[in-house]
């Protein structure tokens, strides 16, 4: 009997769309979903694992639960934020596979771009945006809102971070990176109702040497850093993992790059697009490394990246993806071929030091002869 | 004649005093609880008396109480909601100007039931003028020594806090109200945990209605047995109820839940009938929240048979035909009430007061104010009433409190009962602006009043 008594709890099972998986007690519904993988799991755009207290505000990941325990096989009669429900041993939920949950995602998704200025051609964030996912998933051609759309002004937060509250869809992890991460919070949600907004109130700067990381969790466009904006769509630029000896955080990231340039910096990200754990702690990097360390030369590059999202940005990315055979040396019977241009020569495009400018590249830039590097 | 518990004695001169409310009788309730029952016993009571929250849900009221946890060593609470704001319900308000000492004899009893040695009054900020009477009347309970330490030799200590709400309907929700208690924004809680395992700061908390705290007296002093035998199947007791809109009395009554709503609006003892002749075409017979019924549906149920003032008959038929007790704010509307405006009104109503924290809730009640806006207003499109019942049906259920339910149900029903209103809004623009639409086939079957 003490035998027993000291062993771990016993495994629940949970089946969602059809497939069962074990997970300790406690586990919520998301989580079990992750363990599983793919599809099956819901999106989520408020809740972070990394974060406590968060989830259960935006339902994009609402499941409906067909039974809810092997003790009490009921459904239950409401959709269930699967991020803030644990699972009961035999529980049976349906994502994918319910209609009632997909209607229902597609409405969260109509209600969350309600407002939303759709201003992507112009966003930061486009590329690797998670409401972008979400519309390309269940959002419809057109929108049956008729109205002017509801308009914030532009807020610096703090030197180096902009607030555009227009894309913001209210997931409050900001407010919980300040709380957790930072000494002292000076933003939070102001108003309520649809003229909720996140603010400082007093334009009160936000300066820990661990703000940046708002940006990271932002699932949308409105937290930018600023000293990337307008710099680069994300899609053209080479992520690569990096590290440095950092005295404030654990000092691994993602740099973002064009050429040699660092026109980025961000923490590493895993397939849920949350900041990675090192030995279960959250990778949160600091403001140092994120807006001061711009060189390649502060950084010990390991590879490129894995970009395993679904979004945009991974559409010409290098995993999975077959190289083709360098025929060139066969035909050539083993001679390397010679080089015959410099595509520097040719393009004045490339000779322009992006991370220099002192603003947002344009074609002024291009054209303007003393803004050419040298 | 309903037999009266709680507004019985509310208008003898200077009841609000705690002398004359003592001659009264007062204070028995809590002498008969400490000397002779155990706080179990007190529990016991209350769930014999069948005694159902009047706070809107209709929870049962002892069995909320025995879901609270009793860890060792964890303080328990209990939190009275004074935060009355459902447009349409001013009851609580009326018992606490009138006769607050009936609220802290209840909390009392409520508290030594529960455990709880500190207990909160948490009141909406407009009922200023209120607090200020709860404040005098807890002064003088603990001049007598029903408050404070060891009350009556029992070894129970207790004390009573009022603190003011700043002015927002969502501080009505329970676990809104316990955070906007805590000091911080009145978003309301993802549940569970539910406040009974995890309410005030952290410990077990049971928050109940102004009302349901006040039964606890006549409770007490009648026994659970005898309240249950007041009033019909599962609605036990009495009930308040705050009438409004077209009729001749508005007011707050005292009901025993076995008269028909047709007694109640026409009986010169509750509302008067309707002013100047006018015919009866709706009501919202719970407070804004719950779903309107047209009049033939009001005063019979879909079976045909007379509609009650009680909990299950008002519900009878579901949402289909049916309606809810919700809070008791019971609002009449006459043949000239236009339902497409009021649909508005109450529109605006939760698109201002909804917290913000879900994407439906937040999204959803600000689109469907401004289409209900444009159908008012004669910009109405012919797809407008279809797109209506598509916002509130992706709204209702799938939101962390029932603000959202509540959001969508006045709509819902409003299209449900009302829709050719509604295409005659989009269809006669103009005529819309000019004059009401009327009854048409909703027509009040009573000329005469009853009594
Ligand atoms: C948006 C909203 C507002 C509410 N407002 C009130 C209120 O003003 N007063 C009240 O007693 N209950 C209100 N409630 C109900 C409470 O959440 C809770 O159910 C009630 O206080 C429980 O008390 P009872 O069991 O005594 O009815 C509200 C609920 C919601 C969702
Ligand atoms: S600014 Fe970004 S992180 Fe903050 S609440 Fe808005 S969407 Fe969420
Ligand atoms: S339903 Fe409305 S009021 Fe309730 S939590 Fe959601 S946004 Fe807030
Ligand atoms: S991720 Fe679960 S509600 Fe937002």
């Amino acid at each position: 009997m003490a035998d027993e008594i000291k062993k771990a709890p016993a495994p629940l099972k949970v089946t969602i769309d059809n497939i069962t998986v074990e997970v300790p007690a406690g586990t919520t519904i998301l989580k079990a979903a992750r363990q599983i993988g793919g599809e099956v799991t819901p999106p989520a755009m408020c809740y972070y694992s990394k974060l406590e207290g968060s989830g259960g505000k935006c339902r994009t990941c609402l499941v409906e639960v067909a039974a809810g325990s092997t003790a009490d096989p009921r459904p239950m009669p409401k959709l269930v934020a699967s991020c803030r429900t644990n699972v009961m041993d035999g529980m049976v939920v349906k994502n994918i596979t319910s209609e009632r949950v997909q209607e229902a995602r597609a409405g969260v998704v109509e209600f969350l771009l309600l407002n939303h200025p759709l201003d992507c051609p112009v966003c930061d964030q486009a590329g690797e945006c998670h409401l972008q996912d979400l519309g390309y998933q269940h959002g419809k051609e057109g929108t049956r809102y008729q109205f002017e759309r509801r308009t914030f002004e532009k807020e610096d937060i703090g030197p180096k971070i902009q607030l555009h509250m227009n894309r913001c869809i209210l997931c409050y992890r900001c407010t919980y990176v300040a709380d957790q991460l930072t000494d002292c919070r000076v933003h939070g949600v102001l108003d309520r109702g649809d003229h909720a907004n996140i603010s400082t109130h007093i334009s009160k700067a936000i300066d820990s040497n661990f703000s940046g990381n708002m940006i990271d969790v932002c699932p949308v466009g409105a937290l930018t850093d600023k000293t990337f904006r307008f710099k680069n769509r994300v899609w053209f630029t080479k992520p690569v993992d990096a590290h440095r000896d950092c005295p404030e955080c654990c000092g691994k990231v993602t740099l973002w790059q064009r050429g040699d340039e660092v026109l980025r910096v961000t923490a590493r990200k895993d397939e849920w697009g949350e900041i990675q754990s090192y030995d279960g702690k959250p990778g949160w990097i600091c403001n140092t490394c994120r807006f001061e360390k711009k060189a390649a030369a502060d950084w010990v590059i390991e590879g490129p990246t894995v970009v395993n999202r679904h979004s945009v940005i991974s559409q010409g990315h290098y995993q999975g993806m077959q190289m083709p055979k360098e025929t060139i040396q066969d035909v050539m019977s083993g001679l390397n071929p010679r080089l015959l241009m410099d595509i520097h020569d040719i393009s004045e495009v490339n000779k322009i030091e992006l991370s220099q400018l002192p603003g947002a590249a344009t074609s002024a830039n291009y054209k303007n002869e003393s803004t050419k590097s040298e | 004649m309903g037999r009266k518990l709680l507004l019985e004695k509310a208008h003898i001169e200077n009841i609000r005093s705690y002398e004359v409310y003592r001659k009264e009788g007062g204070y028995r309730s809590v002498e008969k609880a400490l000397k002779t029952l155990t706080p179990d016993q007190v529990t016991d009571e209350v769930k014999k008396s069948g005694l159902r929250g009047r706070g809107g849900a209709g929870f049962p009221t002892g069995m909320k109480w025995s879901f609270l946890t009793k860890p060792e060593g964890v303080p328990r609470y209990l939190v009275v909601n004074a935060d009355e704001s459902e447009p349409g319900t001013f009851k609580d308000r009326y018992l606490m100007e009138f006769i607050p000492h009936l609220l802290i004899e209840g909390m009392v009893t409520s508290s030594y039931a529960l455990g709880s040695n500190r207990s909160y009054i948490y009141i909406r900020g407009e009922y200023a003028w209120i607090a200020h009477i709860l404040e005098q009347a807890i002064e003088e309970a603990h001049q007598h020594g029903w408050l404070g330490k060891n009350i009556l030799g029992s070894g129970f200590d207790c004390n009573i806090y009022v603190q003011r709400g700043a002015g927002a309907y969502i501080c009505g929700e329970e676990t809104a109200l316990l955070e906007s208690l805590e000091g911080k924004r009145g978003n309301p809680r993802i549940k569970p945990p539910f406040p009974a395992v995890k309410g005030l700061w952290g410990c077990p908390t049971a928050v109940n209605n102004v009302e349901t705290i006040a039964a606890l007296v006549p409770i007490i002093n009648e026994g659970g047995e005898e309240y249950a035998k007041i009033g019909m199947g599962k609605s036990t007791g009495t009930k308040l109820i705050s009438a409004c809109g077209n009729i001749n009395k508005p007011g707050v009554y005292e009901i025993d839940m076995t008269i028909s709503v047709e007694e109640f609006i026409y009986s010169d003892e509750y509302c008067g009938g309707i002013p100047q002749g006018k015919k009866l075409k709706a009501c919202i017979p719970g407070g804004s929240s719950v779903p309107i019924l047209p009049a033939n549906l009001l005063l019979k149920t879909a079976k045909g048979e007379a509609r009650m003032m009680n909990y299950e008959s008002l519900a009878d038929g579901g949402f289909a035909t049916g309606s809810m007790m919700g809070s008791g704010g019971f609002i009449v509307m006459d043949d000239t009430q236009c339902v497409v405006k009021h649909t508005y009104t109450l529109a605006r109503f939760y698109r201002h007061e909804s917290c913000g924290q879900c994407s439906p809730c937040r999204e959803g009640t600000g689109w469907m104010e401004k289409i209900l806006w444009n159908l008012e207003t004669g910009k109405g499109r012919s797809g407008d009433i279809d797109l209506l019942w598509d916002i509130q049906r992706k709204i209702e259920g799938n939101t962390i409190c029932p603000l959202g339910d509540a959001a969508a149900w006045p709509v819902a029903a409003a299209i449900r009962h009302f829709r050719d209103e509604f295409e005659w809004h989009v269809t006669h623009p103009e005529e819309a602006q000019k004059r009401n639409y009327g009854l048409a086939h909703y027509a009040d079957p009573l000329s005469v009043s009853v009594a």
